[in-house]
């Protein structure tokens, strides 16, 4: 086994590093802690939390990458390396990526999607649908034992779960501390997760819960591995957006004159391209050189990885003008406050007048803007996905999954559990994001209801 | 007035030409016609000479900027920029790689888009209004916080959810209406009907979010609570004094809009089987098709500064204060 660091991964936990350092050098300031901390004494913010970090969780799992290590041929020879890239997600999820099926086949069917030919108990072949290999391969009867199989799993499931979140309840929960409402919110979140764990782990090993897709792969899995493929999409760009945003933003406002001419102007173009037709003439390039430099890339998840990053990329840089916009009007407010006035009096250079009374003053506005950003972005790739410039093809992601599944909705009966798991996956991930930025902006704002 | 217009038409060329350098510079830097007609030729083994003729046929055979061996003026006339980029400038758009007049499909596809987007905006408009003072109304009961909820439920689900889910429902299940497809003229109706329903539902839940904000922000300030004290009903208050003065930033993000409506909606034609400029994009975009996408981005450019002029003119309708100098 050997570590494999992508791109992405090198620069997701760079940042994630950052964030940390971060909030470890700046946790004696009370006044940055204040507004989390009313963030997470609200019901909606504590609960959204915790599945964004069950979100962010999987998706930080999903990118410690490795490649296997091949059984030697021949003794003494180098190491051979499998071309194929994995995860940690991958290697905890390992029935899930094994148990294929050859086609479809619904939440927990013991049968699959279409019919066969399949030897008859009597021994002559008949047109019927076969039992799947691994879906209730367990099981005898699979009509009769079913119910009893499933109910018995589901509560041994649920009941771990519950055990499990008690332990932690015992260990953490009681510890002394203001009650609040976000803290009662937490903790039903949390119980909630629990038991959703529980009962996938228990059932998910034995039946596919949300069914197979067309070459058998389960859909749980796939739903699982697209996770990371929105979070990068969403964090990613921001990390790229916001040098840009800032520094522009800031300088246009603060210096005015001929800068702000030509930033105000910068913006101006980019915003007058339509959005989605800017990023599918930027993608269609980046995708060109990709197809034509084959040889850049040593493996298939490389060179997924390398769109992956374009697009985000493209995101950033067409997607800054929105806050650099905000950023200008606040910062021309700023410059003519008493305090920024008293600084230049006295003499203080640009650079720091911008560093210590400028950009303080603007990162609520920054923070808001970012989480807001979040779930737009994770939406927005699907739709990119959809036309037919988002990720690469090969590559799990929430918009090529419904992009396959949507043909399907024309079959007869219909193969409803893709999109259906889809939509789970990424409502719950998009409905936290949004009521997470809801709450951030309530505590951070100051201009905001209380 | 006029030479307020007038100035604003000249600004607009500065930005034109921005748009133009860098979707020639992403057209045709990064990517040199060799690599399109790479793409076009298909094969992967393509001799120089079949790129070259490819090229001819399609008129990319020619410098980028700078002409050497054309005499005098030509020198920077007879290049792919003047050519390819310059000439958006006069609306002559050129043939697409297929060969097609790109700015006839432009002139045909336009109607079909704009039957679905027009009604789309304008019902739109008066629906999420309508929610959203309605909520601004009764704010802080449980109908305001309940179509909040919804609100925020609603914006969190894909776009692509709402037509995949209209589809099956409206045109599966209920067979009210055909799933796809298109009809030139009156003929067109019941092809029209899905795709604005479906436009309406997937809008609804951001747009409603934010009107309501504009409206709350409003009833928050001074003049209104005079108006109230002054004994004015509160369905007065809120369609004389709220409505009136949110205006300006209802039209802000309104007006601008309005000349893009004739590009349509990129997903929900593709998805429905609509002729318009939405879903030649896409198919564009889909063949790899340059010289319809560069197009269609000067296109959405134009339209989008006649919307920013058209937006400052409309202030001065809604707010008397503002004198466009």
């Amino acid at each position: 086994m050997k570590p494999v660091i992508l791109w992405s991964d090198a620069l997701l936990f760079l940042m994630l590093a950052v964030i940390l350092l971060l909030v470890w050098l700046l946790r004696d300031q009370e006044s940055l802690r204040a507004p989390w901390r009313r963030v997470m004494r609200g019901r909606m913010g504590a609960a959204s939390a915790v599945i964004l970090a069950v979100y962010v969780g999987i998706g930080l799992l999903d990118s410690l990458h490795y490649v296997e290590r091949l059984p030697d041929a021949e003794p003494g020879q180098a190491a051979q390396y499998s071309g194929e890239v994995r995860s940690a997600l991958d290697a905890l999820l390992t029935p899930l990526r094994e148990q294929v099926e050859k086609t479809y086949s619904a939440p927990f069917a013991t049968h699959l999607y279409v019919k066969e030919a399949v030897t008859g108990p009597d021994g002559v072949d008949i047109r019927d649908y076969p039992r799947l290999r691994h879906g209730g391969a367990h099981l005898v009867d699979p009509v009769a034992g079913f119910w009893p199989d499933v109910t018995w799993r589901g509560l041994l499931g649920l009941l771990g779960g519950g055990v499990a979140w008690g332990l932690l309840w015992l260990t953490l929960g009681r510890s002394p501390g203001s009650a609040s409402p976000g803290r009662s919110a937490m903790w039903t979140t949390l119980l909630a997760m629990f038991c959703v764990t529980g009962l996938l782990v228990a059932l998910a090993p034995h039946y596919h819960v949300f069914g197979t897709d067309k070459v058998g792969q389960d859909v749980l899995y796939l739903s699982l591995k697209s996770i990371r493929t929105g979070l990068m999409i969403g964090t990613l760009t921001t990390l790229i957006m916001l040098p840009f945003a800032l520094t522009l933003g800031i300088a246009a406002g603060y210096f005015g004159g001929f800068i702000d001419d030509v930033i105000q102007y910068l913006y101006t173009t980019l915003n007058s391209i339509p959005g989605v037709l800017l990023i599918a003439a930027a993608v269609l390039v980046v995708q060109v050189q990709i197809e034509t430099h084959p040889q850049w890339f040593e493996t298939a998840a490389a060179r997924g990885d390398a769109r992956l990053l374009a697009l985000c990329a493209i995101l950033g840089l067409t997607g800054w003008t929105g806050l650099a916009r905000l950023l200008r009007g606040e910062a021309l407010k700023l410059r003519e406050l008493e305090f920024v006035q008293a600084a230049r009096a006295f003499g203080v250079r640009h650079a720091r007048i911008l560093a210590r009374h400028l950009l303080p003053n603007v990162m609520h506005l920054v923070l808001i803007a970012l989480v807001i950003d979040f779930s737009g972005l994770v939406l927005a790739e699907a739709v990119l996905s959809y036309v037919g410039v988002g990720v690469d093809p090969g590559m799990n992601s929430f918009g090529n999954m419904i992009n396959g599944a949507r043909l399907e909705l024309a079959r007869e009966p219909v193969v409803w559990w893709q999109l259906a798991a889809a939509f789970v996956f990424m409502f719950a991930l998009v409905l936290s994001a949004n009521l997470f930025a809801d709450s951030v902006r309530e505590a951070l704002d100051p201009k905001a209801k209380k | 007035m006029l030479d307020y217009i007038l100035r604003r038409v000249l600004y607009a060329f500065p930005i034109l030409l921005g748009v133009n350098l860098l979707t020639f510079g992403l057209f045709f830097m990064v990517n040199t016609p060799d690599d399109m007609a790479r793409i076009h030729l298909g094969a992967k083994h393509v001799t120089q000479e079949a790129i070259e003729t490819w090229k001819r046929e399609h008129g990319y055979d020619k410098p980028l900027f700078f002409n050497a061996e054309a005499q005098g003026v030509a020198k920077a006339a007879d290049t792919l920029f003047v050519e390819k980029s310059l000439k958006l400038f006069l609306f002559e758009f050129g043939a697409a790689d297929d060969g097609r007049d790109i700015a006839r499909e432009i002139q045909t596809r336009m109607w079909p888009s704009l039957a679905i987007a027009l009604p789309t905006f304008l019902v739109g408009l008066l629906c999420y209004v309508s929610f959203a003072l309605l909520l601004a109304f009764f704010r802080g009961g449980a109908l305001d916080t309940g179509g909040v909820v919804l609100c925020v439920a609603l914006m969190s689900i894909s776009g692509l959810f709402y037509v995949i889910g209209g589809q099956y429902l409206m045109g599966k299940l209920w067979n009210w209406f055909p799933i796809s497809g298109y009809q030139p003229g009156w003929a067109a109706w019941p092809f029209l009907v899905m795709p604005v329903i479906v436009g309406l539902v997937a809008g609804i839940g951001d747009s409603t979010r934010f009107y309501r904000a504009l409206f709350l922000e409003e009833i928050g300030k001074d003049y209104v609570r005079t108006a109230r004290a002054k004994g004015l009903s509160e369905p007065r208050v809120l369609f004389r004094h709220v409505l009136g003065n949110a205006m300006i930033p209802i039209l802000t993000g309104v007006v601008v809009v309005i000349p893009r409506l004739f590009l349509g909606g990129l997903i929900i034609e593709s998805f429905f089987g609509i002729p318009g400029l939405g879903s030649y994009t896409i198919d564009a975009i889909q063949a790899q098709d340059f010289a319809i996408v560069r197009s269609m981005v000067f296109l959405g450019s134009v339209l989008y500064i006649i919307g920013l002029v058209l937006t400052d003119l409309s202030y001065t309708l809604v707010d008397p204060r503002v004198r466009l100098e």
